[in-house]
């Protein structure tokens, strides 16, 4: 046995790591390879599927049983159009950005645990159903697909149209802006879990998930992986009637089909870190485990976790059948003025609440029940027009603003009319005879 | 030792790189590849958290940012060699130099082996053992740069900041415009036609075709429109072209009708000519 020793891996907790044999590990990379590809396809058409449904439509269900081919058949028309690179583009940037967009796509999931330790079939090596481990798992999949980003920027800078680079700029912009309010949502996983690795983080969830304990994270860090991955209703980079594709306008054939595939992955990636991290990974849901002792060994973790991320997928699709997109700015406002300080000030509340759980000052029901209160208030909060838009509308309704003191700052007069918001004011319209336009066009 | 020497020539030749390649975005994102590759040394030396956060902060934000930049300005041309700070080249020189002297020196005084103590710097964990220095003996210092970084930012945002002088155009007083314009000068109410639609083409410096085959000139965006001005746009030739096969054919059936569609075709040309 010639042990392959990950640098990385280091600690006690996660000795299991970093002791499989080179085949273990590219049959552990191959797969995962194979099942985010497969998953892909799989997931474009229960999307369709479920999204059809919801519309009362019926969706693809001709090529396959139910269906299931048609996004194999789709993916093979795709690749076999033509490839064009438009002339103003940057080639090299041009070819470089989808690969950029996937790979990172790709190596995410070699931190995501599938199951636990079992046996491959008709050997007797032992390993974790996980390809790798490492003190800082969750950081490496924040700090990966942080340079999954650089694909969309680029993508959309070297097309050299103005509609890819806005759209590329937007997309960026989003990604960046959640990453933060899902890195906060984070850090009250962290703390509970006292590690950063996927494993432990699991290990930890054992009696009790930490989407239930610390449910306003796990509130955050689902909004946040929506805006995250561009997807409905914050799915303003694709916003078709103002920028048509987005980043991706100007790629076409294999190139447009790699953004397609990092899209998804993506998609699957979030949704098992949510697992991963709130709802217990591979342990088996609704007290399944305590009745049944072999749920949690063997290969059936790998049942729960794939039901959980399906879960996710699910929910990525309602969202997209249900919601309207939102306005860009509006959706930047509520990431970065109520997602993002809701999640500090959360940080903030689990930080101590931690620090008294370990130190025993205070009795902890007492504790608990007055955070949920001001967590409830918080929540609410959100929900509440800001208090500076109400104030500006009780100003535009008082008639003449007070005249300034004399010696005041010399600024701009303000407009005549005053500043308007709210409601229109009625329209009047100068008597000019016979109106022009529609009345004249029937005369003629 | 063995991710050194796969990473430093990678390192070496993108910083290289940085110094001679033409465009300025080519070489943000080869310095992209000087800090990942610096990450990925990072990771080999035992500090998975300093990989994390390196790889997060420098090059998901700091860089991204420069790139930001970059594209929105378009620093496409070639830079301008013209000295802007007199005495810049001379200056630039006397400083690399003295970088020099000053690396030389230091790689001078390194000796090259296998790390040493990384084992007891990690015991307990890297993160835990990392968060025991930073906030027990460097708290202060820690501090210190917060409230310096929050200043900093507070500062961004001051000199930024610009008072509103005309209210905020709403969606509704776009609307309220739209109708009093349509109901003083008789403006189309809804969108704008898109370019080419009804006509041969669809391009976007083709105006598309209004139902009484004349060319509706607003469907050009401006930009297009004004830049083509000067020159007759192919597009009214085409337009032209497709009146007269129309007329043509008129002509060949019924000469009666030619009056509606002369008149749509003059209403066409009457820009160009």
């Amino acid at each position: 046995m010639n042990a392959v020793s990950l640098p990385l891996v280091t600690g006690p907790s996660l000795d299991s790591f970093g002791l499989d044999t080179v085949w273990v590990v590219l049959l552990k990379a191959v797969l995962i390879f194979a099942v985010l590809v497969v998953l892909t396809l799989f997931n474009i058409w229960f999307e369709r599927r479920v999204v059809a449904r919801m519309q009362h439509r019926i969706g693809p269900n001709v090529n396959g049983p139910f269906g299931l081919l048609q996004s194999l058949a789709d993916g093979v028309k795709l690749a076999l159009k033509e490839d064009i690179i438009p002339t103003r583009a940057d080639k090299v940037v041009f070819i470089l950005a989808p690969i950029i967009c996937v790979v990172p796509a790709f190596v995410t999931f070699a931190v995501i645990p599938f199951g636990p330790e079992v046996t491959i079939p008709f050997t007797d090596t032992v390993t974790p159903l996980q390809l790798t481990d490492m003190p800082v798992a969750v950081l490496f999949v924040m700090a990966i697909a942080s340079i999954g980003i650089y694909g969309i920027v680029l993508g959309g800078w070297a097309s050299g149209s103005t509609y890819s680079l806005l759209g590329g700029l937007r997309s960026s912009a989003q990604m960046i802006s959640y990453e933060v309010a899902m890195g906060l949502a984070l850090i009250s996983v962290f703390l509970f879990a006292g590690s950063v690795s996927t494993s432990e983080i699991v290990a930890a969830q054992g009696d009790l998930w930490f989407g239930l304990i610390l449910a306003p994270a796990f509130i955050i860090y689902v909004i946040a992986m929506v805006g995250e991955t561009n997807r409905a209703p914050f799915d303003l980079p694709e916003a078709e009637g103002e920028l048509v594709g987005g980043f991706h306008t100007e790629y076409s054939s294999l190139k447009f089909a790699l953004f397609f595939l990092a899209e998804y992955i993506n998609m699957v990636t979030v949704s098992a870190l949510a697992t991963t991290l709130f709802l217990g990974g591979w342990h088996a849901p609704f007290g399944i485990g305590a009745i049944w002792e072999g749920a949690n060994e063997g290969y059936w973790p790998l049942l729960w976790f794939f039901g959980k991320v399906f879960f996710f997928m699910f929910i990525f699709v309602w969202l997209r059948g249900t919601l309207p997109r939102m306005r860009y700015d509006q959706f930047m406002d509520f990431g970065w003025k109520r997602l993002i300080p809701v999640a500090l000030g959360w940080t903030v509340l689990v930080a101590v609440m931690r620090l008294i759980t370990i130190e025993e000052t205070f009795d902890r029901q007492s504790l608990l029940i007055t955070l949920g209160v001001i967590t409830g208030l918080l929540v609410v909060a959100m929900f509440v027009p800001s208090f500076g838009a109400a104030r500006d509308e009780a100003e535009t309704e008082e008639p003449d603003a007070p005249a300034k003191p004399a010696g005041a700052f010399p600024v701009p007069p303000m407009p005549a009319t005053g500043a308007v918001r709210g409601a229109a004011p009625p329209l009047t319209f100068a008597d000019s005879g016979p109106r022009p336009g529609p009345a004249q066009a029937e005369e003629s | 030792m063995i991710a050194f020497w796969v990473l430093a020539p990678v390192m070496v030749i993108a910083a290289l790189g940085i110094l001679f390649v033409r465009k300025a975005v080519h070489a943000a994102l080869l310095l992209a590849v000087v800090m990942i590759s610096l990450a990925m040394l990072y990771a080999a030396l035992e500090a998975p958290f300093l990989f994390a956060v390196q790889i997060i902060v420098y090059t998901g934000a700091i860089m991204m940012l420069f790139l930001f930049v970059l594209m929105l300005v378009g620093v496409d041309a070639s830079d301008s060699v013209v000295e802007t700070i007199r005495g810049q080249r001379v200056l630039a020189v006397m400083v690399g130099g003295i970088f020099a002297v000053l690396l030389g020196v230091i790689v001078g005084q390194a000796g090259i082996g296998t790390a040493v103590g990384l084992g007891a710097a990690n015991e307990g964990g890297n993160i835990e053992g990392l968060a025991e220095v930073l906030f027990s003996q460097y708290v202060l210092a820690f501090e210190a740069t917060a409230a310096l970084l929050i200043t900093a930012a507070l500062g961004a945002m001051v000199l930024a900041h610009r008072e509103r002088l005309v209210p905020r155009e709403t969606q509704a007083d776009r609307a309220a415009a739209r109708v009093r314009a349509y109901g003083e000068h008789g403006d189309h109410l809804g969108p704008l036609a898109a370019p080419g639609v009804y006509a041969r083409h669809n391009a976007v410096d083709t105006p598309a075709l209004l139902p009484d085959g004349s060319p509706a000139e607003q469907s050009v965006p401006t930009v297009i429109s004004n830049r083509g001005t000067g020159r007759p746009s192919p597009s009214y030739r085409d337009v032209d072209r497709v009146v007269g096969q129309l007329q043509s054919r008129r002509d060949d059936q019924d000469p009666a009708t030619d009056t509606v569609v002369e008149g749509s075709g003059s209403a066409a040309r009457g820009e160009d000519a």
